[in-house]
């Protein structure tokens, strides 16, 4: 092997590589550089960018011979006698991190910059990160990250720095820990390369998993023979479906995905055989040894064919053939609302399957412990749901399986579904040696469920003066060829598909169905994000005709405390609908959209770029709803020393749900926020979160945080009594300190005598020495929902949106640009100011992609989408200023008041968008993403026509 | 992945690399930064092909082949097989006598792409939309392919278009042939060139369109008239394309809104688009053509004067 001589981090080094490794590889598994990420190995995604000799390269494509005698930096060398780089330091504070996958090769690439250029513009800035993907913060932050680290360079004594602070949204005055914009917990642990994912982790004697996935998205399996792939040297076990003791299937909430297929194979994805062997290449290798027979079905490609009576049954696990799920939403009299209207819209709209694209593909890895346990560690949304699937597969009790949660780099709703999980257990428990499963990226984007596509036929009815009176949807949700969470999701577009608006009448017909494309299941929006393009679009469209102006359209009706929803839900509180439109149309008052002429321009540019606003409204459920039990268990425990940790088996994924957690345990247990520790998903050491999803876990979990924080204190407080000789009312706990108040006066005013004081740390050693528990425990049970159809509650608290967008066409191109978003959130409350800024920025540059750069292509059961190069997620360059306002109506069921907020930033950016660029060139947008090629056609076909 | 290669040599001479080349007999392959062939062969693999190569042999470090460097005297600016995007967009002189290249270099990928990518791998892939390959079009480029193996070897230069048979096809053997450095024209007095392009914001990272122009500029009739004109644009044929005609109409001509629009007529005559599947229609790039010409020819012509 040649011996390759570089300088990493300062230290001259010589490592022996083979000719065609990549420098990526050497630097994580020879050195245990593991802070260079690899999220791609296709030179699109930017996660693993080093420096070499300064200069910012990828360094999945490089292969490692080019870096001889050179000088590489990597994440790892930045930190300097334990202090932070500037960089680093600034992405913590203005929480440029989030899952933090993309952290370090950000950082790299920004390093690069500056030390080239160290006062770039903001355009220099956008295009030396132009290939650095991020998928959670929306850039907003990481823009201002670097220049407050250029800001900081450039201050003298005479001119003093001008902000050094990320901006926040106005929110309510903190209590305690609670409302304060901490940094993320784990944020430094992100910056430096120290956070571990689960392609980090490495065990002895290791061997590595490769999947057999289908050669046709629709086929019976005739034959499957392994016995060449086991003679291959280095391979050291070879599964297939009759190797699956236990459960076939798995399945989220229906068992109808085959672990390994075993009678069919339903889509490209589908897993036929797992390889175990000493490389990776060698597990690849194998791969092409096992011989399958198939014989090919016939393939349904679309939700509208797969309902066709004639059509190739694809799934009939559940006995009504390729009908996943059936929604009806049904209120009031639907005949008699379009009767009374004296304006009715009916319009059909398209969406694509979207990819959630987080940057860290999915890994896990599987282990046999010496008591003979499986333990699986994996980045999953839902823990507990891991482990009970793979105990499901394996035969074997539950409390045999520990999942542990490593860092998650991104999820969205695509880590919710057993990936690997099963397989690595499986492969764990045929060889006695870990095994870890580690996809490409090729791998990832053609196995993991996706956004459904749909179809929707919306009818909305109104009065002339704009009420409206009826609204009727068809829906057709692509569920693909398994159910995943697809007919929740697409509960939830039905549900949501008359806006959040009060509608009399509503009738809406929702059918998930299965077809051979890849499963469709959870993302952020859930449903939502299909059916408000619709029904935003719809409601300008009205408006126009109408003569109305689109916000005022949209005030009249919006819900409000009294009002109902489309499932007949009486809106009690918490409804802050409104207060989000005033706050976005105060805001943009001064473009406000000129309403009733053709093409309704603000101004018109000298250029060829047309201008334009548009605006949407939507809101979201918080929590699973429609009849499901909502619990999350919480742990807190304290320590003589005075700190304290949570735990709970909630998973992180970039959101911020740690800190959250740590604030609430922080404000009730009155000690200093840095003194809590959090432990998350590990299904020995935490109890149950619940599944992160539905925006349910700053609510939910936050809840059994507050309420095991609460119960801690209460028995701390009894401690304390005793001790300093006061009833538990009086004893307080605030700033890491027990005080003893005096009594109140007799009067009331006031109270006589002075405090009695003892440290935090002290009480939890009395508490201790009187035999008290310095543990409490709270499952936490949210309200209970009722079932879509019966009367009642089907959630327990909805988030409101409005947001307003300004676009540019290029009237010569076509190409559209979003310039600016104004978005106002009712959040209930803001935990985390800064966190949030950060759920809100995200969610609107990912809704950018949704409108106007992302399609995931399948053509006749074939993913043509299968790199990363084929689907393109916004980049830095795509971003807007963003204003963004966050309303806080306190609901009375979340911590604090608070609501979800992961998902309803992130869906009434579309719809602004598309309103937006009618308003500017008079062409509605019927299927998304807008497609620049179309757009141009159609507005030189109505300027001849 | 798989090993596509099992050597990987770094020679330091141009004698060595073709030395090595000769002595692999076809069985190595040149790589300059990688950044196409690497991911081809990983796409190749993808399709079901096994590529495998002995060797790749890498030309970066090749003796003075990371120059950039102008030869006054025969009026030529020779960029070396190892020069990256980066260098030719950081340099002044690309910049100030060679815009177009300026321009195109400057759009190619994200920073640590251009910090690996070669311009002379840009043409050596031989897709007709790369970007510097169409700059270079105009620039009246030049390339100098050497080898131990074939007639080829020679100090002499032929003209870039003749490298291009086809979509991805090049007359140079990356096995047995080295491309070591392109030269071009710079552009002098009473003369500007310019680049521009139009991406999709969906699926694959080529141009949907990309075209570049270089002008001189005559007074005539105290007018600014057009002395000589070059037109190239990808993708609108299978090969780097010149449009011959146009420039034949514009020559002579003062470029005002009516010519411009008579020799958008000519370009849209002789340009042949095509639909791209999940890139662009021929449509779309019909109602481009005019669009990119105004947009390239008003540059060009402004820095000419
Ligand atoms: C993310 C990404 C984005 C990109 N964006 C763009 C873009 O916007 N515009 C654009 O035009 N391109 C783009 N590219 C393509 C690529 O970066 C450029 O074409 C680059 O210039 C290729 O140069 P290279 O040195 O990397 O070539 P290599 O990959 O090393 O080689 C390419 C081909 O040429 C051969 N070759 C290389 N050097 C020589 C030589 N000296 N003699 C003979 N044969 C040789 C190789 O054998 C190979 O067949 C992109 C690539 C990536 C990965
Ligand atoms: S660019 Fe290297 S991993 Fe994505
Ligand atoms: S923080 Fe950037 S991808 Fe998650």
């Amino acid at each position: 092997m040649p011996l390759l001589n570089m300088n990493v981090n300062g230290k001259n080094i010589a490592v022996e590589v083979e000719p065609h490794e990549y420098l990526a590889h050497v630097l994580r598994e020879k050195l245990g550089l593991t802070g260079t990420k690899i999220g791609c190995e296709e030179a699109e995604c930017g996660a693993c960018t080093v420096l070499v000799n300064g200069a910012p390269v990828v360094s999945c494509v490089f292969p490692a011979l080019k870096a001889e005698g050179a000088r590489v930096e990597t994440i790892e060398g930045l930190v300097r006698d334990q202090v932070l780089h500037p960089l680093q330091k600034a992405f913590v504070e203005h929480g440029a991190v989030q899952c933090g996958f993309c952290t370090p090769g950000l950082i790299m690439a920004a390093k690069g910059l500056l030390d080239h250029n160290p006062n770039p513009t903001d355009d220099e800035i956008k295009t030396a990160l132009k290939d650095n993907f991020c998928r959670c913060t929306g850039y907003v932050s990481v823009i201002s990250a670097i220049k407050s680290v250029v800001a900081s360079r450039q201050s003298t004594v005479d001119s003093p720095p001008l902000s050094h602070s990320p901006t926040l949204p106005l929110t309510r005055e903190p209590l305690s820990a609670v409302g304060k914009a901490y940094p993320r917990n784990d944020a430094v642990a992100k910056v430096t390369g120290t956070a571990k994912y689960t392609d980090d982790y490495k065990f002895a004697r290791m061997l590595h998993g490769a999947t057999l996935r289908a050669k046709y998205p629709h086929a019976k399996i005739l034959r499957i023979d392994t016995t060449k792939a086991k003679a291959l040297p280095g391979v050291r076990a070879v599964l297939t479906h009759e190797d699956v003791p236990g459960s076939k299937n798995h399945g989220l909430i229906f068992n109808d995905w085959p672990v390994l297929c075993y009678d069919k194979v339903r889509y490209q994805g589908d897993a036929v055989a797992i390889v175990a062997a000493d490389t990776r290449e060698i597990a690849e290798r194998a791969l092409e040894l096992i011989e399958v027979e198939y014989e090919e079905l016939p393939i349904v490609d679309n939700p509208i064919d797969a309902l066709k009576p004639d059509a190739p049954i694809i799934n009939d696990f559940l006995g009504h053939g390729n009908l996943l799920k059936h929604i009806e939403v049904d209120k009031g009299d639907i005949e008699k609302g379009f009767a009374e209207a004296d304006m009715i819209i009916e319009r059909e709209y398209h969406t694509p399957t979207y990819e959630h694209a987080f940057l860290e593909p999915e890994c896990a890895i599987g282990r046999v412990t010496d008591e003979g346990r499986i333990e699986v560690y994996v980045g999953s949304q839902i823990p507990y749901e891991d482990r009970r699937q793979i105990a499901a597969s394996l035969a074997i009790p539950e409390s045999q399986v520990r999942v542990i949660g490593a860092m998650i780099g991104g999820g969205f709703g695509g880590k919710e579904d057993i990936m690997g999980q099963i397989h690595v257990a499986l492969l764990a428990r045929a060889t006695n040696r870990p095994v870890k499963m580690l996809y490409s990226r090729r791998e990832s984007m053609i196995a993991h469920p996706k956004r459904h596509a749909t179809t929707i036929r919306l009818k909305t009815g109104a009065k002339r003066d704009g009420t409206l009176v009826a609204v009727r949807a068809e829906i057709f949700g692509d569920s693909g060829a398994y159910a995943s969470l697809g007919d929740k999701v697409m509960t939830r577009a039905a549900t949501h598909a008359a806006g959040p608006y009060a509608v009399p009448n509503v009738k809406i017909d929702c059918y998930a169905m299965y077809t051979n494309n890849p499963p469709a299941g959870a993302f952020r929006g859930f449903g939502v994000t299909q059916s408000a393009f619709a029904v935003e679009s719809n409601m300008d469209i009205l408006a126009r005709e109408l003569g109305i102006d689109p916000i005022e359209l949209r005030r009249k009706n919006a819900l409000r405390v009294g009002t109902t929803t489309s499932t007949g839900q009486l809106v009690r509180e918490s409804a802050g609908l409104l207060r989000c439109i005033e706050l976005v149309e105060s805001e943009i008052r001064s473009w406000k959209l000129e309403v009733g002429k053709d093409r309704q321009f603000n101004f018109q540019l000298p250029t060829s770029n047309v201008q334009a606003w548009g605006f949407a409204a939507a809101y979201k459920n918080t929590g699973l709803g429609g009849g499901a039990p909502d619990k999350s268990t919480a742990e807190v425990e304290v320590y003589d020393d005075g700190t304290a940790e949570i735990r709970s088996a909630a998973a992180e994924i970039g959101q911020g749900l740690p800190n959250v957690l740590a604030q609430i345990t922080a404000g009730e247990l009155g000690i200093p926020f840095e003194r809590v520790r959090v432990l998350l998903s590990d299904t020995d050491l935490t109890p149950d979160g619940g599944p992160t999803t539905a925006s349910r876990q700053t609510a939910v979990t936050g809840n059994a945080a507050k309420f095991a924080a609460r119960g801690m204190r209460e028995i701390l407080a009894r401690a304390a009594s005793e001790r300093l000789d006061a009833p538990p009312e009086q004893i307080v706990f605030c700033d890491g300190y027990v005080d003893a108040l005096p009594p109140l006066s007799v009067t009331g005013e006031g109270r006589g005598g002075g405090v009695k004081r003892a440290s935090f740390a002290d009480v939890v050693r009395w508490a201790r020495a009187e035999n008290r528990a310095t543990k409490f425990r709270f499952e936490y049970n949210a309200p209970e929902t009722k079932p879509l159809g019966t009367p009642g509650d089907m959630h327990f608290a909805f988030s409101y949106a409005a947001q307003a967008a300004l676009v540019e066409v290029n009237t010569e191109t076509g190409e559209v640009r979003v310039i600016k978003v104004v978005a106002a959130t009712d959040v209930g409350r803001a935990i985390n100011p800064l966190a949030l800024k950060g759920q809100v920025e995200g969610g609107i540059v990912m809704c950018i992609g949704n409108a106007l750069t992302e399609e995931y292509i399948v053509e006749q059961g074939r993913v043509w989408t299968d790199r990363l190069a084929r689907y393109k997620m916004p980049s830095i360059k795509h971003v807007p200023e963003i204003v963004s306002f966050v309303v806080e109506e306190e609901s009375s069921v979340g911590p604090y008041g608070a609501k979800g907020v992961g998902e309803i930033s992130s869906i009434p950016t579309t719809p602004a968008i598309i309103n937006a660029i009618y308003n500017a060139v008079g062409v509605r947008v019927y299927s998304l993403p807008v497609d620049q090629d179309k757009l141009l056609r159609e507005m030189r076909r109505m300027t001849t026509d | 992945m798989p090993k596509f290669w099992d050597e990987y040599h770094i020679p330091a001479t141009l004698d060595d690399a073709l030395g090595l080349l000769a002595r692999y007999d076809g069985r190595a392959r040149v790589i300059g930064g990688g950044t196409d062939l690497l991911l081809d062969l990983k796409e190749e693999h993808y399709s079901g092909a096994r590529p495998h190569y002995a060797a790749l042999i890498d030309v970066t470090r090749i003796a003075g082949a990371n120059e950039i460097r102008e030869d006054a005297d025969a009026g030529w600016i020779v960029i070396g097989c190892a020069v990256t995007h980066a260098q030719v967009v950081a340099s002044s002189l690309v910049q100030a006598r060679a815009t177009a290249l300026h321009e195109a270099s400057g759009v190619v990928a994200g920073a640590q792409i251009r910090n690996m990518g070669t311009v002379v791998g840009n043409v050596a892939h031989a897709l007709p939309a790369a970007d510097s390959a169409v700059a270079l079009a105009v620039l009246g480029a030049e390339v100098q392919v050497r080898s131990k193996q074939s007639t080829v070897n020679s100090e002499q230069w032929r003209p870039i278009a003749s490298l291009y048979l086809g979509p991805g096809k090049s007359a140079v053997d990356s096995t047995r042939e080295i491309i070591s450095a392109i030269r071009f024209r710079p552009t002098g007095a009473n003369e500007g060139s310019a680049f521009a392009r139009i991406m999709r914001p969906q699926g694959i990272a080529l141009p949907i369109l990309g075209m570049a122009a270089r002008v001189k500029l005559a007074i005539r009739n105290s007018q600014f008239a057009i002395d000589d004109v070059a037109i190239s644009a990808g993708p609108v044929a299978p090969t780097l394309f010149r449009a011959a005609r146009t420039e034949e109409f514009l020559r002579g001509k003062v470029l005002d809104d009516a010519t411009l629009e008579q020799a958008a007529r000519v370009l849209l005559s002789e340009a042949q688009p095509r639909t791209s599947a999940h890139r662009a229609t021929r449509e779309y790039r019909v109602e481009l053509l005019p669009t990119m010409l105004r947009e390239v020819m008003t540059r060009a012509v402004k820095r000419a004067k």
